[in-house]
């Protein structure tokens, strides 16, 4: 199945991109399209205890399954206000 | 005026206050949060916000349902810009409208607390030689100690 992974703030500049198609095995979660980032982009891994994730633009876990289509982002701690 | 909003224009607190006003209502509590020229030791030159845009909205929409469920006489509008923003221009408009002033304190305190635990939006500072982002909170809206912690603070 294919994704769209979207990144923020600074998940976004160490990746380079705002947004990027993943391909995935079927059964895939959260973390499974995570994982695929960090093997890509190493400097994402410091990340992984801070992160929040969200899947088709509500807030979700990174043990929530994804389907073919999906969008997932991921969100470093956030500092609004 | 849509109550729960995301800009990249300047935020217009009067007419945020008009959009919760209604003739039951006797008191409006506001919290502007402003862009200030100094943090941590460093001079403070503009900041750039950067948000998850649906999900911003959705969140602030999530905030307005906790709050209608403490406070349900409490009507409530969440404004955030995002984009650049000068020092002291405003980032966060937030209105809290009530028959009386104790639940428009306390529902508007709520709001920022919440907006500040797990809004998807992002500060980036730019300070006299460099840039970083700020770095807060880890989202999670069905953390409860932290919805708790918000409730406390907006009634103490």
């Amino acid at each position: 199945m294919f994704v769209t992974v979207r990144l923020f703030a600074r998940l976004r500049e160490l990746a380079g991109t705002s947004e990027l198609r993943r391909e995935l095995p079927d059964g895939a979660v959260a973390r499974t399209a995570w994982e695929s980032l960090v093997r890509d982009h190493a400097s994402l891994a410091e990340f992984e205890p801070v992160i929040s994730c969200a899947v088709n633009e509500e807030y979700a876990r990174l043990t929530t399954p994804l389907h073919h289509g999906d969008e997932v982002a991921f969100l470093p701690p956030v500092s609004g206000g | 005026m849509n109550r729960f909003h995301l800009t990249a224009d300047p935020l217009n607190a009067e007419a945020i206050v008009v959009s919760v006003s209604s003739a039951g209502c006797g008191a409006v509590a506001t919290f502007i949060g402003l862009v200030r020229d100094y943090n941590q030791g460093r001079r403070v030159e503009w900041l750039d916000y950067e948000a998850y845009p649906a999900l911003a909205v959705k969140t602030f929409e999530r905030i307005g349902s906790e709050a209608a469920a403490r406070w349900p006489f409490v009507a409530l509008a969440i404004h955030h810009r995002v984009g650049r923003i000068a020092i002291g221009e405003s980032s966060v408009v937030i209105a809290a409208a009530s028959p009386h002033r104790a639940d428009a304190f306390a529902a508007c305190r709520y709001a920022i607390e919440r907006v500040k635990q797990i809004a998807p939006v992002w500060k980036h500072e730019h300070f006299e030689g460099g840039d970083v982002w700020v770095e807060g909170a880890t989202a999670d809206p069905e953390d409860e100690a932290a919805k708790q912690a918000a409730y406390e603070r907006a009634c103490s």
